[in-house]
C-alpha cells in the first residue's frame, strides 16, 4: 500500500528495501523523515498529539501520490505518516520515491511533502510549559506549495 | 435535507464535539449556507467558527470550495488549516 496512516513508528530502511526489492529498474531512491522536534514558535515541546481526518487522509494522500506520479517519470511512492502521541526525537513523517534517475525523485519527493503539509488533514498540538496548544499553519508552507504552480510541467 | 456535519481539532474543541446530524432547512444547500446556518444558531458555533482564522471545508472527503453543493446524506467537515508533516 502506498499510504498509512499509523500510531506504530517505521523503519526506514526496512521500507526502503522493501520498495526497490527485485526492480532493477531502480536508479534513483530519495526519502524524507519528518521528525518532532523539541522547540516550536520559542517554546519547549514536551510532546505533541497528531490528530487525523480517518478516510479522507488517506484519500488525500492517494490524492498527492497520483498527482506526484503523473507529473514527474517515478516508479514507486511510499507515504507513512503518523498520528497520535509524539515526542521529541520521533519520526512522524516518511517519503519515499523510487525512479530511475535522482532529478524527478528528488522534485516527486519534495513536492508530495509541500502538498502534504498543506492539503492533508493532520493537525498538531504541543504540549509545552504553559499548557497545551494548537499548531498555527505557516504562511511559508503555503507559498512552498504554490511554486510548483508556478514551475512548467516537465515533459 | 440532512447531513452529517464532523468538526476537526481547534474547531472540535470550541464546538465541544465532533459530530452531529442536522436537518437543514431548504435553501440552505452549500458549504457557506451551512456555516452561516450553524453560526445563526449561536454559540458554541457562532464564537468557534468567529474566532477561528481560514475553517476550510471538505465535503464527502474532498477539500470544498464555500459553493459546493451539499446532497442529502453528505458528509461535511469544517477544520482550520491543516498541520501535518
Amino acid at each position: 500500500m502506498p499510504v498509512r496512516v499509523q500510531r506504530e513508528d517505521f523503519d526506514a530502511g526496512a521500507e526502503i528495501a522493501r520498495l526497490r526489492a527485485d526492480d532493477p529498474r531502480v536508479g534513483a531512491v530519495a526519502s524524507f523523515i519528518g521528525v518532532a522536534r523539541d522547540r516550536n514558535d520559542g517554546a519547549r515541546v514536551a510532546s505533541m498529539t497528531l490528530e487525523h481526518y480517518p478516510g479522507m487522509t488517506e484519500r488525500a494522500l492517494e490524492d498527492i501520490v497520483a498527482q506526484a506520479k503523473r507529473r514527474w517519470d517515478v516508479i514507486e511512492i511510499l507515504v507513512i505518516h503518523r498520528v497520535g502521541e509524539l515526542k521529541p526525537l520521533d519520526q512522524i513523517v516518511l517519503v519515499v520515491v523510487t525512479g530511475s534517475h535522482r532529478g524527478d525523485a528528488f522534485a516527486a519527493c519534495e513536492f508530495v511533502m509541500d502538498y502534504l503539509k498543506t492539503e492533508a488533514p493532520f493537525w498538531k498540538k504541543e504540549s509545552t510549559p504553559d499548557g497545551t496548544r494548537w499548531v498555527d499553519a505557516r504562511d511559508s508552507d503555503d507559498a512552498a506549495r504554490d511554486r510548483w504552480n508556478e514551475r512548467d510541467m516537465p515533459r | 435535507m440532512k447531513v452529517k456535519v464532523l468538526y476537526f481539532a481547534r474547531l472540535r474543541e470550541a464546538v465541544g464535539r465532533d459530530r452531529e446530524e442536522v436537518e437543514l432547512p431548504s435553501g440552505v444547500a452549500t458549504v457557506a449556507a451551512l456555516r452561516d446556518w450553524l453560526v445563526a444558531r449561536g454559540d458554541p458555533w457562532a464564537s468557534a467558527f468567529g474566532e477561528i482564522r481560514r475553517i476550510r471545508a471538505a465535503v464527502d472527503q474532498q477539500m470544498a470550495t464555500d459553493e459546493a453543493a451539499l446532497t442529502d446524506g453528505a458528509e461535511v467537515a469544517f477544520f482550520p488549516p491543516v498541520t501535518g508533516g
